[in-house]
């Protein structure tokens, strides 16, 4: 085997007899064997429900049939995403033990597509992090640094790609879940736009700002992947009604004549190391024929106070759930309340406790306009200036982490230096636009940087083609 | 105390009435909306509100509470689900999908038979809760051994439908829910049975000095089980509050539970202990906003209301549309019958005696054709049958199916009119036969003719006309006189 392995290479060679999808898996597990137990990217490797997904693609190919345009692409899951008969944890305790009923509508997409599912990926608890240290099963680790941490929430996801375990992996995004970690780890990730993929079997932290996208070694392997997970799901009133977005086929036009901003404002606090790789980004996208210039969008300075309002008001309501009277983790009691207060006491960790304590604040009578109403009125001020700077151009550019992968405990005693990690990613969640992280060359300590490109709703497209450009020009 | 509190006393109520929509599946899934099934059979991970479930709004729910809006007369708007948060076993989600400040249906009123309106605050749509079985000897939660959980009910649409705090008597707030419910059925919009408990009622109650503006302070009723209860627990507690009142002490706003077997309401939570709901849009659901097309289809599609088949009937009839008569064949959906008999020349006032009275109490009705009522009261006004013969024929036409001539069952009965000279001798025999009772009439007392209008009927078999006989006698004493 020559080059990387891709997700475009495997399923184009298994879709022709050259490999077989048991092959291709028996590779990837022999990795995740060889190498997980000291990085831990995944809670659980489902070793025979993946063999017999490949088993099963096998068949089809030899039958003559077409298994889909993933077929035979191991994927790795984030551990919040539903998976029928398969535990699905969120790395909390609350959760151990709980096999959902039903997949979620992006494992069915995905399935449907002759992928094959490897297993489930660690993550912060409930996705509440930017670094996986925040899992009930313990960090996972820097592939290339592992006394550093992979970024989060969906550490797990980006380290499974990162390491070769899996030419892709989904993650979900609430305020930079995908594209931090992506970052870090040195792989393309994307947040889509808000009601591009369904959320139906994704369990919530911030569902007004949860989105799922996939993690991968190449620009087209996303794309690949975004075509497969996209589209309306009637399961999800917030999906959009439109079908998935066409990438495949113009991630190849360039970006001549694009016009490009950097974000003013995402300048301050950002490591010179990584600074350098967006001016570089930029160069990079003129150099192609893209027009770069600033642009300035206040509103986004009162993203991270916007965040930490909604998300957690959200989350205190999403989370109420996990009481112990259905399913997962009871500590038993006498009375149903001091039941309730028990488990949640026992399942939940620190930082989701923190920020269940946050959401019920902000939602409590009394505070609501002067937080929860408050924070709404931000979002909607941080739309109109993003609307008004994307007059002016087609996409924005910036850092999507303002660090490169810090070592572990750096920032575990300071919730708002974690906080921090964010800062350039959350805006765009709270706007529901697009936004993707490309890796852009190496910044301290030779740890990958990523640069971030942001668009208006549904401008993927456009995304991809600057990231394409991107990718190029680093090679 | 007695009944005069009311000259001093006004009692002001407001209900707040939750229906079940007669929905074929929940709210925001595709499980079935069905009661009385094996427990936890009908459902899936969004009415469990399992982990990644998410809802979807029913077009039937949104439809219905769109017919209920118009029946109402309310103005029906886009509006926005809320989340209300509160930790409950039986709620899946540990919180309820309602509406809070942007209910579906605002503003309207409902016109009691009387002809009393109540205004409409709102009706929002919301999703119920599962219900909880306490297993033990008491069968509530106090010293249950363990409590099980029936989710069949979590999800299914509820229409809340809040009054103005309009109402100033029981019999009002009995007339409002009995004209609700025939309203939610009338429309399809519930089965609203009480008893089952897909219609289910709350009452806000308080009392005030009469001529003050200002409301009292109101105690919530719950556990009202049937429409007598509702009225019951009203007098009660209005009653309760008024002694306290009376007595120096203050009422406390709470929450309390009427208690059937002992004709009492008792405190159920007092509104310190009331939880803060902290309501939130829910970022899982979209908009509602339907659109013009879909509110006049609805509109133009709407049945007879209650309301309308009473105004119907009584101007058909000629008689009030708050006459009792008029409100009970509504109720009883007699009105078509009724206004067929009336179109197939029947007389008006014999056909709403017999729909009334006759039909019911005998539970014929439906076994009578309405051409042959009408034959039959053209009989009685004719002078061909007494009322008390007529009454006979009528059980007769329904025992040979409903479709036969009663001149012919009145000649096989042997019935005929009495004629005038008929009468006469028969009410000189009375006379003969009692004349204790005929010098107590004749010194006024009236109850007195019972007697002799008693022995008239059993020697002549009732064909006399009672009428009739009434008439002879009161001639004849005035002419004593």
């Amino acid at each position: 085997m020559t080059g990387p392995d891709t997700a475009a290479a495997i399923a184009a060679d298994v879709r022709a007899g050259r490999r077989s999808a048991r092959e291709v898996l028996d590779a990837h597990l022999a990795r995740i064997t060889r190498r997980d137990p000291e990085l831990h990217a995944f809670n659980l490797v489902t070793v025979d429900e993946a063999r017999r997904q490949a088993a099963a693609v096998d068949a089809i190919v030899a039958a003559g049939g077409d298994p889909g345009p993933l077929a035979g692409v191991p994927v790795a899951l984030k551990d919040n995403l539903c998976t029928r008969g398969i535990p699905t944890t969120c790395s909390s305790a609350i959760l151990r033990g709980w096999r959902p009923p039903y997949d979620a509508t992006v494992v069915e997409r995905l399935r449907a597509a002759g992928a094959v599912t490897v297993g489930k990926t660690n993550l912060d608890e409930f996705a509440m992090g930017s670094s996986t240290e925040n899992s009930a099963f313990g960090p996972t680790r820097h592939p290339m640094d592992p006394t550093r941490v992979p970024g989060g929430s969906s550490g797990g996801s980006a380290v499974a790609v990162a390491a070769g375990f899996a030419p892709l992996a989904l993650g979900s995004d609430t305020g930079g879940s995908i594209r931090q970690p992506a970052a870090l780890c040195g792989v393309v990730g994307v947040k889509p736009t808000y009601g591009a993929v369904s959320r139906y079997g994704l369990v919530a932290f911030g569902s007004s700002l949860d989105q799922i996208g996939p993690f991968a070694g190449t620009v087209a392997d996303a794309a690949m992947a975004l075509e497969v997970m996209g589209g309306h799901d009637p399961k999800d009133s917030t999906s959009l009604p439109h079908s998935a977005l066409s990438l495949s086929a113009v991630l190849d036009q360039g970006v001549a004549g694009l016009r490009v901003g950097i974000i003013d404002e995402m300048r301050t606090g950002i490591d010179p190391d990584v600074w350098a790789r967006v001016e570089a980004a930029a160069e990079a996208l003129t150099h192609a024929g893209a027009t770069v210039g600033t642009v300035s969008v206040p509103a986004v300075t009162y993203g991270l106070t916007a965040y930490y309002i909604v998300a957690p008001a959200e989350a205190s309501s999403n989370l109420a759930r996990y009481d112990g009277v259905r399913y997962g983790l009871r500590v038993d009691a006498s009375d149903t309340a001091t039941m309730n207060a028990r488990t949640r006491a026992a399942g939940f960790g620190p930082e989701v406790t923190r920020r269940i304590m946050l959401g019920t604040y902000a939602l409590s009578a009394g505070y609501y306009d002067a937080y929860y109403g408050k924070a709404l009125k931000l979002r909607r001020l941080m739309a109109q200036e993003f609307a008004a700077a994307y007059e002016r151009f087609d996409a924005l550019l910036s850092p999507t982490s303002p660090t490169v992968a810090f070592p572990f405990g750096a920032k575990t005693e300071n919730p708002l230096a974690m906080y921090l990690s964010d800062v350039c990613t959350i805006p765009s969640n709270l706007v529901g636009h697009p936004a993707m992280s490309v890796p852009f060359g190496t910044g301290a300590h030779g740890l990958p940087v990523g640069v971030q490109l942001l668009g208006p709703g549904l401008s993927e497209p456009v995304l991809f083609r600057a990231a394409r450009v991107l990718e190029e020009a680093k090679a | 105390m007695t009944t005069d509190v009311w000259d001093t006393w006004e009692l002001v109520v407001g209900l707040e009435v939750h229906a079940e929509l007669a929905t074929r599946t929940k709210i925001f899934c595709s499980c079935p909306n069905r009661f009385g099934d094996e427990p936890n059979t009908n459902v899936c991970p969004t009415c469990l509100g399992l982990p990644g479930s998410l809802p979807v709004l029913n077009r039937q729910a949104v439809e219905l509470a769109i017919r209920l809006g118009t029946a109402l007369h309310c103005t029906v708007a886009g509006s926005i689900f809320h989340r209300k948060n509160y930790f409950y076993p039986d709620m899946p989600k540990d919180y309820q999908v309602s509406q809070y400040d942007q209910p579906i249906d605002s503003g309207g009123w409902l016109e009691l038979p009387s002809g009393f309106r109540v205004g409409i605050t709102r009706a929002h749509l919301e999703e119920d809760t599962g219900k909880s079985v306490h297993v033990g000897e008491s069968g509530r939660i106090h010293g249950a051994e363990e409590s099980l959980v029936d989710y069949n009910r979590a999800g299914v649409p509820l229409l809340e439908i809040v009054s103005e705090p309009d109402i100033r008597t029981p019999e009002q707030a009995r007339a409002y829910v009995t004209e609700l419910r025939a309203i939610l059925v009338a429309t399809g919009v519930s089965d609203a049975k009480m008893e089952e408990g897909s219609m289910r009622v709350d009452a806000n109650v308080s009392v005030r000095r009469r001529g003050t503006e200002r409301f009292g302070t109101r105690c919530e009723i719950k556990n009202l089980n049937s429409v007598r209860s509702l009225g019951r627990a009203i007098d009660y507690e209005a009653r309760r509050q008024i002694v306290m009142i009376e007595a120096g002490e203050s009422i406390r706003q709470e929450t309390r539970h009427w208690d059937e077997s002992d004709g009492r309401t008792h405190t159920l939570r007092v509104k310190e202990d009331a939880d803060d709901y902290r309501y939130f849009p829910e970022p899982d659901l979209v908009p509602v906003v339907p659109d013009d097309a879909w509110l006049e289809r609805v509109a133009s599609a709407m049945p007879l209301l209650p309301s309308e088949r009473r105004a119907r009937l009584a101007e058909a009839f000629g008689v009030a549309p708050s006459a009792e008569a008029v409100a009970l064949l509504v109720e009883r959906a007699q009105d078509d019958h009724a206004l067929a008999a009336l179109a197939a020349g029947g007389d008006a006032v014999r056909v709403l005696v017999h729909e009334e009275h006759n039909l019911v109490v005998d539970g014929v009705v439906q076994h009578v054709a309405p051409g042959r009522l009408a034959e039959l009261t053209v009989l009685e006004v004719g002078g061909k049958l007494t009322a008390t013969q007529a009454k006979a024929v009528l059980a007769d036409l329904a025992a040979a199916g409903g479709d036969a001539d009663p001149a012919a069952l009145a000649a096989a009965k042997g019935f005929e009119a009495m004629d005038t000279s008929a009468v006469v001798a028969a009410v000189d025999a009375a006379i003969a036969e009692d004349p204790d009772a005929w010098a107590k009439f004749l010194a006024g007392n009236d109850k007195a003719a019972g007697a002799l209008v008693g022995r008239i009927m059993k020697s002549t078999k009732g064909k006399a006309d009672g009428k009739a006989i009434n008439a002879e006698l009161a001639a004849r004493r005035t002419a004593t006189a």
